[in-house]
């Protein structure tokens, strides 16, 4: 499926804004994306398995609550850094 | 030989190389622009490995490495991170990494790195992973000595100083905002608090025995039975193995007081100690003193102390050293740097005698540390 990455992760995706990745659920698609370009999760995501403060991640424009919100292959997922000061 | 000077700023690292004589200062390109930088330090034991503590608004944190002193960086394999946490406990999490310590010259491969919040993360192989230090982190009384999260800086609490003694790789002490001083004589595996007769005017019991502010700890490599300390509460020198702190600080000019953040020890000389007082009336506004910015100078282990103020504004001037930004170099007179929170850079050839601003217009300093190249 379709990730579309904000600016602050393009250094991991070699400043490509649309990567593809797979997983059956946003947990598992995090790690895809982690296993593609190492680092990735931990800077959106905590040791908790909680997504950070200022990141917001969308699911076909819908706010993911949670990690274990499920996915299926057509789905689009849109990763946002929201807003967090000067 | 030539002074480097590692700059760690709200916005990026910077590098200020110095020429020969010091009088000629060339700044570097900002290194990861944007990203909040809260100390990055060479290892003086390879001269080549420089790390850096990193996050930025969005991102959580992570350690930035560079084998060939700064040309080319490299985000590490494992960043420190606490356990997850069972089932239906809440767990802790890394805001961001403060201090970062190369480890003894016998494990040339150690690092330590010191978090918000508390916690100690040990790296084996040149910083590359790292694992939390349980006997620290996963500690029972963790929670007492740290206090809540409201017991810490306005930036979150914070574990600093990470000191090793050159004598001992298993000997070391740790400062907390809040928390205090620790000391483990086992590498981390067992813990002491080291604060008697240093005061906390702030808690009901002001000699209570942990729950203190150290703001920046230091240890004197040619005597290290002495420890300085600059504390929330005062300016303070330990003997060991008395472990009783004196409060030199008492010896400053009474309308200047001993509240500040940094301090700085001279390479050659333990009794040769500089910090820079802030202001710790009313409500603690952590500038300088009626904004006359000065740093102290004692030589003799905090008997007296001496204004050292030449060079620098007048008046005036409203700006807050941090604990991490001021440093010194090895030269022969010594270097004394400091970087402020309105991004200048002011260096001393003649150990604080006088003073010269070497960059301005740089982002709120947060880390200053000399390295020699």
């Amino acid at each position: 499926m379709n990730i579309f990455i904000p600016s602050p992760l393009r250094s991991y995706t070699q400043q490509q804004p649309k990567v593809v990745a797979s997983g059956a659920n946003l947990s598992a698609l995090i790690d895809n994306l982690d296993h593609q370009f190492p680092g990735f999760r931990f800077r959106i995501v905590d040791e908790q398995d909680q997504i950070r403060t200022h990141i917001k991640i969308f699911v076909n424009r819908e706010p993911a609550g949670s990690l274990a919100v499920p996915l299926q292959q057509k789905d689009e997922v849109l990763i946002v850094c929201a807003l967090s000061g000067g | 030989m030539r002074v480097e000077i590692y700059i760690g700023t709200r916005k990026g690292a910077f590098i200020l190389k110095g020429d020969a004589a010091r009088r000629k200062w060339e700044i570097s390109n900002p290194i990861f622009l944007g990203n909040i930088v809260h100390h990055l330090i060479l290892d003086p034991r390879d001269g080549k490995t420089i790390l850096m503590a990193a996050r930025t608004g969005h991102l959580g944190p992570t350690i930035f490495r560079s084998t060939n002193r700064g040309k080319v960086w490299k985000e590490v394999t494992k960043p420190p991170a606490f356990p997850k946490a069972k089932e239906g406990e809440k767990g802790l999490v890394v805001d961001h990494v403060f201090w970062l310590t190369p480890g003894h010259r016998s494990e040339p491969a150690v690092w330590y790195a010191g978090t918000s919040p508390q916690g100690i993360f040990r790296s084996e192989d040149h910083g590359n992973t790292w694992e939390g230090v349980d006997g620290f982190n996963q500690n029972p009384q963790r929670g007492a000595w740290t206090g809540s999260g409201q017991d810490g800086t306005p930036d979150g609490p914070k574990l600093h100083s990470i000191l090793i003694d050159p004598r001992d790789p298993n000997h070391m002490y740790i400062g907390m905002s809040s928390g205090g001083v620790f000391e483990s004589t086992d590498k981390g595996a067992t813990w002491e608090p080291l604060n008697r007769g240093c005061v906390a005017e702030f808690l009901p019991d002001p000699n209570a025995e942990y729950g203190h502010d150290p703001h920046c700890v230091r240890l004197h490599p040619m005597m290290p039975d002495r420890l300085y300390q600059q504390n929330h509460c005062g300016i303070y020198r330990m003997e060991r193995p008395e472990g009783q702190w004196q409060r030199i600080g008492s010896n400053m000019p009474r309308n200047v007081g001993d509240i500040g953040f940094p301090l700085v020890l001279h390479p050659d000389d333990p009794n040769t100690v500089w910090v820079f007082p802030m202001d710790g009336t009313a409500v603690w506004p952590r500038t300088s003193p009626g904004g006359k910015p000065a740093v102290f100078r004692t030589t003799n282990a905090g008997k007296s102390w001496k204004r050292q103020n030449q060079g620098l504004p007048e008046k005036n001037s409203w700006w807050t050293v941090k604990r991490q930004a001021m440093t010194v170099d090895h030269e022969k007179n010594v270097g004394v740097y400091f970087g402020t929170t309105a991004g200048e850079v002011w260096g001393s050839r003649n150990e604080g005698e006088s003073w010269r601003c070497l960059v301005r217009n740089l982002p709120h300093i947060y880390s200053l540390e000399a390295a020699i190249s």
